[in-house]
This record gives structure tokens, sequence and C-alpha cells, in this order.
């Protein structure tokens, strides 16, 4: 059991984990976690392999089904709700209704080989919230100007770099306007020299924009630059959170000081 | 040899006419199998008990009965039940359901070989089931189930042979005709076959540029050289998947 | 279905025992043919690698030419030509000689996917090519062909049938019979399709294992 973590001053928190349990056969990965981020937050789930910070993130894109409380966003209930005592899985319809407002950005970018850099970025915003090609081509312009990825327009996927597959990632996740934006050790699949590339496109974003972040990430330094909160996970569970300065420099739990000297060396 | 040409010669109309009849059960039965073997393919892989449970068991039931028991039985007992077909609808029926059921486990293994992240990405951008499968993962799965699919077209050619014995007038049908106006076996045989040869030759052309346009279509063209789009070898196992374009 | 007549329970189980008997010359087709096709098809294999484009060339037109044309064809025109042979070993012979041609495709693949590094292993302990070959590549490559046999097998099975055309008396052939004899087709078709799918889809599951196993 832990305890609720919001930090949310008034007003409905962008994310909320209700007594949310998910369990992979016998081993309980999240056991009755509860939480929530304030909308504009950017928080980094921090804490060693299996510690459930990846399941937090694919629960939240609908890409893992839990096994037990409520995810809500924006205070809608969004893969399950309670009908009297019964509680039930949310029609696919209604859940699409709410994930609009989710975006991800994946480990291993996830690009579709079949369509070029611009029709992976204009495909959803055309297809899915019905915007005109043409207002959703300028769009993605837009969007590849800001990742530095203009030129790639009409290259196939497999013809770019893991750098650069990612930056349209970015891109994509980012042309249908999210509130929310998962990103998944965005930088662990690409080389050192990259990484900060990468980096940088996702900061001026953070800086420049209102959309809430949830990350997983092992980078520290990043983190710390980026985000606002940091939370700690052991065992499917919340052990420290802690605004980034203080949770770095000044750990306080002894699990949380552990990892961090495993971590930063 | 010159009686025999003379008689060749004489019967070319109706090759024509007989080779029409083998193409339009092969690429009849054709269309109807891919339209159930993309039903039955995805049928196989939903969650639902309902849907999973019937393409199951209906997959295994065509692929298992034999197609020569299968086009007797709709030619001979099916009318008895009261549904007569002409035998040419019976022809295209058998082909279409047995290789119809052998095409569901190419598009149902093809659908499972793309990576789960493809579909993990429609999720993030929140794609409807349809959408999802129109877009992204038919496509990288078409790629690589055509040459499993060129496989059994000509399996299906071949098949349709049978056509023969339920009184329909195909190439086979008109090779037996020349055997018997001519009485040369050898000769007779040697140009039917050669007649099919032909069109599964042009069949696994055609499929192959398929395929070449598909992997284009994913970043993969290979440019192919003149002996892949001619070359006829068939597609393996899982070989197939892997082993095309790679081999020297 | 016994209300309307349509289906006859007695004509079932007269036919029963007939097709029972035809089952037994399927089953033997499937494994003389069987056992024609693995051993040819390993020979083809093996000359496909030759070295000599006199080899391979027309070695690879007869193979694709057998493979692509039909077998129902092939059948009738070997009967034909070889008038005075046996029909059963007509038949047997053309079934594993057609299943030859895919074999062979099956025993390429399974050579390819020996690893180079086995080859590299026996030139660094010296092993003769001939040693190579008997020892190291071929127990290998066997071992990843035993899916593909087993669903040819299956699949020839199927396909025995097709010896209805040069008057071999399998199964189908006597359902045929039968159903010639008796005017009721019902039964006896109905039934042979069942002793297929009875025999085929539990073997089917054991080669499927098979290549769970393997794989």
């Amino acid at each position: 059991m832990t305890s609720s973590t919001s930090t949310a001053q008034g007003g409905v928190p962008a994310i909320e984990f209700k007594d949310v349990v998910k369990r992979f056969g016998d081993n309980v990965v999240l056991d009755q976690l509860n939480f929530s981020v304030a909308k504009g937050d950017r928080v980094t789930l921090i804490g060693p392999s299996g510690s459930g910070k990846t399941t937090i993130l694919r629960l939240l894109m609908t890409l893992e089904e839990a096994n037990g409380g409520l995810i809500l966003i924006d205070g809608d209930p969004y893969t399950h709700e309670y009908k009297g005592d019964r509680w039930v899985e949310i029609p696919e319809k209604r859940r699409r209704v709410v994930r609009n407002r989710v975006g991800m950005v994946f480990q291993q970018f996830n690009l579709f080989p079949n369509m070029t850099v611009l029709e992976n970025i204009i495909e959803a915003p055309v297809n899915v919230l019905g915007l005109k090609k043409a207002d959703a081509v300028a769009r993605a312009e837009q969007l590849l100007e800001q990742v530095g990825m203009s030129e790639k327009r009409d290259f196939k996927t497999n013809q770019l770099s893991g750098g650069q597959q990612q930056r349209v990632a970015i891109a994509r996740a980012l042309a249908m306007d999210p509130e929310i934006l998962l990103l998944d050790e965005v930088t662990s699949a690409l080389d050192p020299e990259i990484v900060a590339d990468v980096l940088g496109v996702l900061r001026e974003i953070a800086e420049t924009t209102d959309i809430t972040m949830l990350l997983v990430t092992h980078e520290m330094q990043f983190a710390r630059e980026v985000s606002n909160r940091v939370l700690m996970f052991d065992k499917g569970q919340i052990v420290e959170e802690a605004d980034p300065e203080t949770m770095f420099t000044h750990p306080k739990h002894e699990r949380t000081q552990e990892f961090l000297k495993a971590v930063l060396g | 040899m010159s009686d025999f040409l003379q008689t060749l010669t004489s019967r070319l109309p109706s090759l024509g006419d007989a080779i029409l009849v083998t193409l339009e059960l092969t690429l009849g039965g054709a269309v109807l199998a891919m339209a159930l073997a993309l039903l039955l393919g995805f049928g196989a892989r939903t969650r639902s008990l309902w849907v999973r449970g019937p393409s199951r068991v209906f997959i295994e039931f065509f692929r298992g009965t034999s197609l020569v028991v299968q086009i007797f039985w709709i030619f001979y007992v099916l009318p008895v039940f009261g549904f007569k077909m002409e035998a040419l609808a019976v022809g295209i029926v058998a082909l279409g359901l047995n290789f119809g059921a052998y095409g569901a486990e190419v598009v149902r293994g093809s659908v499972a070989s793309v990576p789960a992240s493809q579909w993990e990405a429609t999720i993030a951008l929140n794609m409807s089931w349809f959408h999802r499968v129109r877009r992204v993962i038919f496509p990288q799965a078409w790629a690589l189930m055509i040459p499993m699919l060129t496989n059994l077209l000509i399996q299906l050619l071949k098949g349709s042979a049978l056509a023969y014995y339920i009184t329909l007038h195909d190439v086979n049908f008109w090779t037996t005709q020349l055997r018997r106006a001519t009485s040369e076996t050898v000769y007779s045989f040697t140009a039917g076959l050669l007649v099919y040869f032909v069109i599964a030759y042009l069949l696994t052309w055609g499929m192959n540029a398929l395929e070449e346009r598909a992997k284009r279509r994913l970043g993969r063209g290979t440019r192919p050289s003149l002996r892949d789009v001619v070359g006829l070898r068939p597609a393996v196992g899982t070989a197939a998947i892997t082993g095309r374009g790679t081999a020297a | 279905m016994t209300e309307n007549g349509i289906w006859n329970w007695e004509h079932a189980w007269e036919v029963l025992p007939d097709l029972l008997e035809g089952l037994v010359v399927t089953i033997e087709a499937t494994v003389v043919g069987m056992a024609i096709a693995s051993i040819l098809g390993l020979f083809i294999a093996l000359a496909m690698r030759s070295p000599s484009r006199w080899v391979t060339i027309p070695l690879r037109f007869v193979v694709d030419f057998i493979r692509m044309t039909p077998l129902l064809v092939q059948l009738v025109f070997v009967w034909l030509l070889f008038s005075t042979i046996p029909t059963l070993v007509v038949g047997f012979t053309v079934l594993g000689v057609h299943y030859a041609t895919y074999m062979s495709e099956v025993y390429r693949a399974g050579i390819e996917a020996v690893p180079k590094g086995q080859w590299e292993a026996a030139t660094a302990l010296n092993l003769p090519k001939s040693r190579t070959w008997r020892a190291v590549i071929l127990p290998q490559a066997v071992r990843n062909t035993l899916p593909g046999l087993g669903n040819y097998a299956i699949s020839m099975f199927k396909e025995t049938p097709f010896l209805f055309a040069i008057s071999v008396v399998e199964m189908y052939t006597k359902a045929q019979q039968y159903g010639a004899l008796t005017f009721s087709y019902i039964e006896p078709l109905t039934l042979v399709g069942l002793l297929f799918l009875l025999v085929s889809y539990p073997t089917s599951l054991l080669v499927r294992r098979m290549e769970i196993r393997l794989a």
C-alpha cells in the first residue's frame, strides 16, 4: 500500500492512479498503487528494472490491462470503472475518446516502415483526429522543422539512423497534440553521441509547451533538467518522492541511495 | 509427329477455351480463397472465443479433409440438400474453401510476425482496429505472406486439374482429348503439362513482381536481379520470410 | 439428418469396412511415396549444389517442371505411358517423385540453415569433405528438415485420392465405387472426408509440436 502522493494544487489532476493493481502471472508488479500528476507537471519515474515504472506508462497507453483499481485522465475514468460494486472494463469506443489526450514515444521508436517520414506523422491526425490533409501536412512540416528533420520528409523510415527515427517519433506523437506525453526510455536504444540531440529536442518541448510529461529514463542529468518531480519506485511502490534537486543530492530512503549510487557511480 | 502437329494446330482454338476454364477456376478460386483467408486468418487471432473457435474449426476442417473429397462432396452430395451449382461454381467454391483454409494460416502467421511494437504504436496513436490493420499491420504482413501465397496459388492451379472429373473442359480435359485423337501419349501430355507450366510460370512471375513492390514500400527494395524476378524458387516454411534476397 | 432419409446409417456401416481397407492403401501410398521423396529429394538437393551449370540448370528446369504442373495429370501420363508396370508401382513412384521436388527445397533450406561456423570448424579440423557432409552437416540439416517432412507427409496423405484417376483402389476410390453402385454418395463421401480428418489432424498436431520443440 502506498499513500497518495498527489501534489495537485487544486483542480483535477491530469493523471490519477487509484489502487491500481497489475500482475504478470504470479508476479505482482503494482500493488494498489496510488499517485497523481498535476497538469503541466514533468514527472520522472526512476528505480531498478522490474520496479514497475515502465508498466505505469504502458497502463496509461492501454498497452497493458490493469488487474484492479482505476486510472483517471483529467478525472475521467479511462480503462475501468465501477458499476455499483462491479469493476468493469470500459469499452474501446469510450477509451478512444480519452486516449486522444495521451501520446507516447517508445524506446524502439516504432515508426511504420511502410510509410515515409511525413506519412508517419500525418497518418493519425488525418484519420483519427479528422484534420484536413493540408493542415496536417503544414503542422507536420512545422514539427519536422522543430526536431531538425525537415530534409528527411520523404524518406522511408529505415533509411534513417536511430536518433533520426526517434526525432521523427517525437514529432509523430506531438502531431496528435497530446495533453499528456509518455516517454519510455527514449534514449536507451541510441548511440551515446546521438543521445544529446534527442534530449535537446525534448528539452525544447518541455520549455515551450505545457504538456504533462511522464518519463522513464536512465539519463539522470536529463531528468534533473526537465522534470520538476521525481518518483522513486521499488517493487511496485513509490518509496520516495521529491523535486529533482533534493532527490539527486539528498535522497532520504535507503533504496534510493543505493539505486542512485549504482546509476550515477 | 507431323500428324500430331496437324491435330494440335486444329485444336488450338479449343485450347484457348480450355485455358480460359482453368484460369477461371484458378483466379476465381484464388479470389474466394484470399477473402476467406483474411476473414479466418484475422478471426483466428481475435480474443473472442465466439469468433476464434469457429474460425479454427473451419480452418482445420477444410485443411484436414482433402481437396478431392471436398470437390466431389460438393458435386455429388450437396445437391441432395438442394444446393445445386454449376460445375464451374463447384470447382471455384471447392478450391476457394480448401485454399482459403490454408491461406488463413499464412495470413495468421504473417500477421503474428509483424512486431507487437507496431500494434503498440498504432494504439498510442489511437487508431481504430480497422485503421490499424489496413494502414499499418497488413501492408507489413503482406510483404511476408506473398511468397507463401505464391506457393498456394500454384497448388491451386494444380488442384484445378480435378475440374475435368466434374465435367469441366479445362486444360486437363483438352490434354486427354488430344491424346484420344492422336494416340500420342508423350506428345499430348507434354503439350498439356507445358501449358500448365507456362501458366504457373506467369503466375509466379506476377506474384514475384507484387512481392518486390510490397518490399519496396517497406523501404526494403532490393532492385531485383533478373534471376529474382524470373526465378521460381519456392518458399519453404519460414525460410521464405528471411531466405529470399539474401540467398546467393 | 435421418428424419428426411438423406443419411442412411445402414449404408454408412456397410461401406465403412471397405473404406478402412482403402485407408490401408492410402497409408501405404503415403509411406512409400514419402520414402521415395525423402531419398530422391536429398539427392536432388545435393546435386543442385554442384558447381557445374551443366548439372544445375537442366536439373532446375526438370524440378520446376514437375513441381509446377498438376500431379493428377502426371499420374495419368505416366500410367498411360507404362501400361505394363503395375498401377500401384506407378502411383507410388509418381507421388514420390512429385514430392521429391518439394523435399529437395526442404533439404536445401535445411542445409543452408546449418551455421557457417560448422563448416569452418570442420575445415579447421581438416576433415575430408565427405566426412564433413556425413558427420557434421547432414545430421544437423536433417534435423532441420523434420517438420518440413512431416508437413509434406500430411499433404501427400491428402493428395493420395488423386490415385483414383489411375484406378488405384485407395480410400476415395472405394467410396466412389460404392457410390456408383448404390447411387448414394453421401455416406461414403462424408465418411472418407471424416477419416481423412481423423488421421491428418492429430498428425498435424504432432508435427506442430515437433516444430516448436525443434525451433
